[in-house]
């Protein structure tokens, strides 16, 4: 039995027949070909598939699709301006190093942007415990916990290289 | 240099497309009237293979075909090839039994695949895999390295009578026995080098196509390059021509080793869609991936080293296990030997040295290379053996390794083993690292912790790697018709950033646009003939050297045709910054490019054309170094370890672009962290996999984590031309030996010297009771 959703994603009225067991990763990626939203896990661990929901960031693989219906999601596609430019998380990425292979990258930058909203001024040791539920296993963390501190508290990132 | 060139650190031209999820992952691959595969897996450590019923399953809608070990031998499927012989002492030569890529007869470990269920859906795929049934004989199991030698364990290869692979030896027992004997000082460690899953975040995934016209099969893969896994494919396995097998990987998320082998899922998938005739995908999910995905490290070794009063060494004995897992992987049973056998006894003088290695079949899967791949292992036994040797000549950590350091005046130095140590400043390296930690003022940082109630401690290791392992790669520089120049590596970037790095050297080299140059890899259809991939921090000496050699041809070519073209002597020609000049007259390097193009334009005996292909060759690698210092607090109620503190000094020659180079050595770092402080692999008495999923199985979080100082020690290496020296495993090798080394600093108070990784706050716990009550862990 497949069951209709019509939710916002990007912006744009979106439909899909999915089934109920349908998951809302598998939803973006297999119905919408929304591929930069990623699954690394089958536990709600790693945090590559992390979109944000009505504006809060959710494991998208841990959500039905059919409990989408309605709202709204942002994923790693929509992000950025229309005419290109960045999100101010996306550049600090990029800044500082935030990303090598780009796996657990969207997932990463959606928790980041969700991070410094929620915590202007936020401390390392905030950032590092905020990003308990986001494996990545290239880059030691090190330049996606500065790019994340670059936007919600520019003066806590240390200065000891580049 | 200018402000893209060497030496720069320039921000990654990759980022924006992955940063805005424009990726290509194999899993976001689809074609039209795929079908989907899913795995029947053994759930036997070992068991007998008595028969295989398929019928139930055939029958389920949507069930296209299905494909057992007996499906592939009929149709004159290959086996997986080893390529590894080494002998006993004896002469005799190492057990080397066949692996068939689905067992017709025996299954040995958990995971292994045994039938490829094809469906028209994922779903219907997998629960047509549920409904296969194998009729085993299930049989008794040994999953332990430590007991696989034991008389009594299960045999994973009856017929040799032994798990022992081969008992591989270098130097003289006897000789290094009796100069332990004789030594002022002995000292021993027994050292478990913990198993690890890579774990890249990407979950394996194939999608094969096969076009029955042209006798053209496609695969996607995410790989570390797709050449090698070509000729496998092609040659070994489906008996194919080598042209007609074609390797695509477009976007690989983490290769850490395991993503440059051919895996039995890879030629089921292939050998589905060719006989099919219809493109077949798999999408492994995270359990398949730890269960199938071949395992790291995994030894056990006994060293003991010998030293005068004045604390040199002068003799060292090594005996170690390693576990291979149930058959022979390309490269597992050579890492101790080739891997850390390069660099074995590390960056110190060791005059007699005796070092035995017994590779050991298990019911586990396969080991093979993981980031370090044998230099980590080796590492951590000598910095080990150091800390020891510290406490028994009654000397500072860092005053035992000065005393044995092989210095620059002894380079080029000879291994044991038969490499040529061409270059490193190893004091000078370690005296960076302990300044940059203030290793001199810790004591007050120490009293700081005590008065919070945490035990701090500082440790340090001292470590050589080697890198650019077959040096041998194909690169073909190609100036476009528009003015844009491509880069056709034979290496594969994966997350290095190669197309940032190499847009540099072009642009240092030939004065191009850093913005107009493009990385072109990952696809065997176009990448030059001679090549390998990029695994064992090869790529800046073979990918870089390659660029530099082509870019010399370039120039050379390019004066001919200039000097033509303005009328001058090629002898007379000069090119720098992109310009050929001669006299008044200048033409830029796209100018030449375009006029190469019109044989008119050309000097008699110039072919038109001004790219140039070369096979990079050296006869040797290159040995990056580095010195890491680690702060740790113990809370001893807990026995929850953190870090605070972290320098890594690497000497990994010269520096192409410090902003990667620093991505790499904080990646190292977290892997090494990894190891040291929460990863292990379990496998239970009979064979079980207990760690496989993200849930059982301590990835480094950010939390483990903190912040790295990272600092360079520029010694070029002299063998060649560019004079750098890998920089990607660094970080892992030298992480697991200074944070032990920090712990038992911590742990002083307790008496407590060793404790085997992963160090979990349960291990430190237990030894800090068994210490307090005077009873053993």
């Amino acid at each position: 039995m497949t069951i209709d959703v019509t939710l916002k994603v990007n912006g744009v009225e979106r439909s899909a027949k999915v089934e109920a067991r349908t998951l809302l990763a598998e939803l973006l990626r297999d119905h919408l070909k929304l591929t930069g939203t990623h699954v690394g896990c089958d536990t709600t661990q790693c945090g590559c598939c992390v979109v944000h929901l009505d504006g809060k960031a959710i494991k998208s693989c841990t959500i039905l699709a059919v409990q989408a219906k309605g709202r709204s999601v942002t994923t790693i596609e929509g992000l950025a301006q229309p005419d290109g430019t960045l999100h101010p998380m996306q550049e600090a990425f990029r800044e500082h190093h935030g990303l090598q292979c780009g796996f657990c990258t969207p997932g990463m930058v959606m928790m980041g942007a969700d991070i410094a909203r929620r915590n202007p001024g936020a401390t390392e040791e905030l950032v590092r415990h905020e990003l308990e539920g986001n494996i990545c296993r290239c880059t030691g963390y090190q330049g996606i916990v500065e790019a994340i501190l670059s936007v919600a508290n520019p003066d806590a990132v240390r200065k000891d290289h580049h | 240099m200018g402000q893209f060139g060497i030496g720069q650190p320039v921000r990654r031209k990759e980022d924006v497309r992955l940063l805005t999820g424009q990726g290509q992952y194999t899993d976001d691959i689809n074609i039209e009237g795929q079908a989907w595969a899913a795995f029947v897996r053994s759930s036997h450590a070992n068991a007998k293979i008595l028969g295989v019923d398929t019928s139930a399953a055939l029958e389920l809608p949507g069930v296209v075909a299905i494909f057992s070990g007996k499906d592939l031998e009929a149709a004159g499927v290959g086996v997986l090839i080893n390529e590894a012989a080494y002998k006993n002492r004896d002469g005799s030569s190492m057990h080397k039994p066949p692996r068939q890529v689905m067992p017709t007869a025996q299954t040995r470990f958990v995971g292994e695949v045994l039938a490829i269920v094809i469906a028209e859906s994922a779903e219907l795929a997998r629960e047509a895999a549920e409904a296969v049934e194998f009729d085993f004989e299930s049989q008794p199991a040994i999953a332990s390295t430590a007991r696989a030698l034991d008389a009594d364990a299960p045999k994973v290869w009856p017929e040799f009578g032994t798990n022992q692979v081969v008992h591989w030896e270098y130097g003289d027992e006897s000789s290094v026995e009796a100069k332990l004997k004789a030594a002022h000082t002995r000292v021993k460690v027994d050292l478990v080098n913990n198993r690890v899953a890579p774990s890249p975040m990407e979950p394996r995934c194939v999608v094969a196509t096969y076009k029955a016209a042209d006798n053209m099969l496609t695969v996607y893969s995410p790989t570390q390059g797709g050449r090698r896994l070509q000729t496998m494919l092609a040659k070994n396995l489906l008996k194919m021509p080598m042209d007609k097998v074609r390797i695509i990987s477009h976007d690989t998320g983490g290769g850490f080793g395991v993503r440059s082998k051919m895996y039995p899922e890879t030629v089921a998938v292939a050998f589905a869609a060719k006989q099919l005739g219809r493109p077949v995908k798999w999408r492994g999910d995270r359990v398949e991936t730890f269960m199938s995905d071949y395992h790291g490290r995994d030894q056990i070794n006994h060293a003991e080293m010998g030293l005068d009063a004045e604390g040199r060494i002068v003799a060292l004995k090594l005996e170690t296990l390693l576990n291979v897992g149930a058959y022979l992987s390309e490269n597992g049973v050579r890492l101790p030997m080739e891997g850390g056998g390069r660099i074995i006894p590390g960056v110190y003088h060791v005059p007699d040295f005796y070092f035995s290695v017994r590779p050991l079949f298990t019911n586990t899967v396969c080991t093979d290379t993981y980031r370090g791949a044998g230099r980590p292992e080796a590492n951590y036994i000598t910095e080990r053996l150091m800390d020891a040797a510290a406490d028994a000549c009654k000397l500072s950590r860092e005053e035992i390794r000065r005393r044995n350091f092989v210095t620059q005046e002894q380079m080029p130095y000879a291994t044991h083993l038969g490499f040529v140590l061409d270059s490193g400043d190893f004091a000078g390296t370690m005296d960076m690292a302990l300044k940059a930690a203030h290793w001199d003022t810790f004591a007050e940082r120490r009293k700081e912790a005590e008065a919070r109630g945490k035990l701090r401690g500082i440790g340090l290791a001292v470590f050589i790697e080697g890198a650019g392992s077959r040096p041998v790669e194909g690169m073909r520089v190609r100036f476009e018709e528009n003015g844009d120049v491509s880069v056709i590596a034979g290496t594969y970037s994966h997350g290095q950033g190669h197309a940032t790095v190499y847009s540099q050297l072009v642009n240092e080299f030939l004065g191009v646009d850093y913005d107009r140059v493009k990385l072109i890899n990952g696809d065997t259809a176009n990448s030059p003939a001679m090549s390998n991939g990029s695994f064992g921090s090869r790529s800046s000496m073979v990918g870089g050297g390659g660029i530099n050699r082509a870019s010399k041809l370039i120039i050379a070519k390019g004066k001919k045709i200039a000097g033509h073209l303005l009328q001058a002597d090629p002898e007379a020609v000069a090119f720098e910054a992109g310009v050929f000049k001669a006299g008044a007259g200048t033409m830029t390097i796209g100018e030449v490019a375009q006029a190469s193009r019109d044989p008119k334009k050309l000097p008699d005996g110039v072919t038109p054309g001004l790219d140039e292909e070369v096979t990079y060759e050296n006869d040797v690698e290159n040995f990056p170094n580095g010195a890491h210092v680690v702060e740790v607090e113990v809370d001893p109620e807990t026995g929850v370890l953190q870090i605070v503190g972290y320098v890594a000094v690497d000497d990994c020659g010269t520096v192409l672009n410090p902003f990667i180079v620093h991505g790499q050595v904080y990646g190292g770092v977290a892997q090494g962290v990894g190891q040291a402080l929460t990863e292990d692999v379990l496998y239970d008495d009979d064979g079980q996999l207990l760690t496989a999923s993200y849930m059982d199985y301590g990835m480094p979080r950010a939390k483990n984590m903190a912040h790295v100082e990272a600092l360079f020690n520029v010694v070029p290496a002299k063998t060649n031309e560019l004079g750098v020296k890998g920089a990607g495993e660094a970080g892992a090798t030298g992480a697991p030996p200074a944070i032990v080394s920090a712990l038992c600093d911590a742990l002083t108070p307790y008496g407590i010297r060793h404790i085997d990784m992963p160090l979990t706050p349960e291990k430190i716990w237990r030894a800090i009771q068994a210490a307090r009550t005077g009873k053993a862990a």
